[in-house]
């Protein structure tokens, strides 16, 4: 089983809004995203994509079903256990989550400085050498305020890089980047995954490209999953909303598949 | 569908169990973090600057003011028995006993307080904490306790300054003021304050900051559970003024109960 990084079983996601209504996000999802690997979560906005990465890092609850990350089940877990877990993920959240009352530089050097006893010289060198690959080089002073939606972006995947974790959660790392920032983005990524070996698991809207990263895809959908072994696999889905999902996503190249069908 | 009273009433009982629930063991992490590894001393510092170093001139002029009202009320009440000699002892009595500690709390929940609130609330709702959380640092550590140990060394010592300035005033009035002997007002003060009276003003400050640190920064870091604070921008403020009133508020009661028990 060690080969599994990450496994959902029959789990549900549930929000009651103030006035009683109930919306089911994740209805008895399974899955598993295996370890070494990347997997890409996919699926339209508001499907739940979001929702599923913080119930990996225990930060929303599950209503039911269970969720073990290396073997462990996450749904009962100690305050002690769980804080011991998150020292393996690195994660970038949606909106960048930067503490916004230190400068770039402050908070790419954050899990450094808590979590580690480097010295301050090496740690200084090696954020200067993320932001640089970064692109964000001269921006170290900066507060997150005065960064624009992509720096942003950039500057929490810094944060989210500096420990080589052994997990990394990516939601959305490349939306609001130029393509040639999403590239160089991309080609990060590979490039990292290949020298640490992490497992990494994106969530994008950034069909079809980030599909060239993937060996995994899952596809969220009304609160039902659908999971592809590879990229290849999701073209020859018969499935009449994996194919509308083609269709929008892919375009054309894509598409001249099913038809040839 | 009309909710039945009961059920109203019902919820409403939960909704406080599980908030106390909530806020108890969020007073117990707090105070764990506190003796957590590594300990964050220049924060630590930070913290008494802004909560304690920051509120001294707000307290230098609430103990003025408040001292020379004393004075002047003092001296005109004493002298009605003639006993206008007795001024040090009043005046002295009163600030270091109540108003010293219960003047300074509530400034230090106006000032610093609500400001605590807001910075977590505004953490919370942007994510900060639970990315705190998610590189596996302590939130606790790191944010929250600095600030119950800052407020917890700041607030007895912005007491004492207070209590001083407080004297202060209450001798200007009455000595330069209304022509009372200073021998006399300094005399009644020394025989009448007992290290008892002192350490009730000591024990005060001590809970009364504990109450505002415990609830202006409770408030804040669970402004999403919160029934009826709402979201994003104005569930921060609204959160905030709850903070600021309940915290007062608690500060008033337990003054008066620790007064009852301790005197
Ligand atoms: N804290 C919450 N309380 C109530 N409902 C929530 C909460 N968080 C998310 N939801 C709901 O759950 C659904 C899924 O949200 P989620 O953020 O996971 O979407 P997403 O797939 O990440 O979308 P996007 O691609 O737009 O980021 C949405 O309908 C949202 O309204
Ligand atoms: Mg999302």
């Amino acid at each position: 089983m060690k080969n599994i990084a990450i496994e959902f079983r029959d789990v549900v996601k549930t929000f009651t809004s103030e006035d009683g209504r109930k919306q089911t996000v994740l209805d008895k999802v399974s899955f598993s995203i295996p370890a070494g690997k990347t997997t890409v979560i996919a699926g339209g906005s508001g499907q739940g994509k979001s929702v599923t990465l913080k119930l990996v890092l225990g930060l929303m609850r599950v209503d039911a079903g269970r969720i073990f990350v290396d073997g462990r089940d996450i749904t009962d877990i100690s305050g002690a256990e769980l804080e011991s877990l998150r020292t393996r993920f690195g994660v970038l959240f949606q909106g960048a989550a930067l503490f916004d009352s230190m400068t770039v530089f402050d908070n790419v050097a954050l899990p450094l400085r808590e979590r580690t006893k480097i010295p301050e010289e090496d740690i200084r060198k090696k954020v200067m050498e993320t932001l640089r690959q970064l692109e964000l080089s001269g921006h170290e002073e900066k507060y997150p305020a005065q960064l624009s939606g992509g720096m942003q972006k950039r500057a929490g995947l810094a944060r989210a890089l500096q420990l080589d974790p052994e997990i990394m959660l990516f939601d959305e790392p490349t939306t609001g980047l130029d393509p040639i920032m999403t590239r160089d983005i991309y080609h990060l990524f590979s490039r990292t995954q290949a020298l640490v070996g992490y497992t990494s698991v994106i969530v994008s809207h950034d069909i079809p490209k980030v599909l060239n990263l993937a060996d995994h895809v899952i596809i969220l959908n009304h609160g039902a999953v659908d999971v592809f072994a590879s990229p290849e696999e999701i073209q020859w889905s018969t499935k009449e909303n994996i194919r509308e999902f083609v269709k929008t996503t892919m375009g054309q190249i894509y598409q001249s598949h099913l038809v040839e069908k | 569908m009309q909710p039945n009273p009961i059920a109203k009433l019902g919820n409403t009982g939960l909704y406080i169990l599980g908030d106390l629930g909530r806020m108890g063991l969020y007073l117990f992490r707090a105070l764990r973090g506190v003796f957590r590894r590594p300990f964050r001393f220049m924060e630590l510092i930070r913290q008494i600057h802004f909560i304690g170093a920051g509120s001294t001139a707000v307290i230098f002029f609430t103990a003025l003011s408040t001292g020379m009202v004393l004075g002047l009320q003092g001296y005109y009440s004493l002298k009605k028995f003639g006993a206008e000699g007795m001024l040090g002892s009043a005046v002295s009595l009163t600030i270091i006993m109540e108003l010293g500690p219960v003047l300074t709390a509530l400034m230090v929940a106006g000032r610093a307080g609500s400001a605590m609130c807001a910075e977590l609330g505004i953490m919370r709702i942007s994510e900060q904490i639970d990315a705190l959380e998610c590189m596996a640092v302590d939130p606790f550590r790191y944010l929250i306790s600095p600030k119950f140990l800052a407020t917890l060394i700041s607030v007895p010592l912005l007491t004492a300054i207070f209590d001083l300035v407080g004297i202060a005033g209450g001798y200007l009035v009455g000595v330069n003021f209304k022509g009372v002997n200073p021998g006399s007002f300094i005399d009644g003060m020394q025989t009448s304050i007992t290290n008892h009276d002192i350490r009730l003003g000591f024990i005060k400050s001590v809970v009364f900051a504990m109450l505002v640190v415990w609830i202006c920064t409770g408030r804040g870091y669970f402004v999403r559970e919160i029934r009826g604070a709402g979201f994003g921008a104005e569930s921060v403020s609204r959160v905030t003024t709850q903070a600021v009133v309940l915290s007062s508020i608690s500060v008033l009661i337990f003054d008066y109960l620790l007064t009852a028990v301790l005197l």
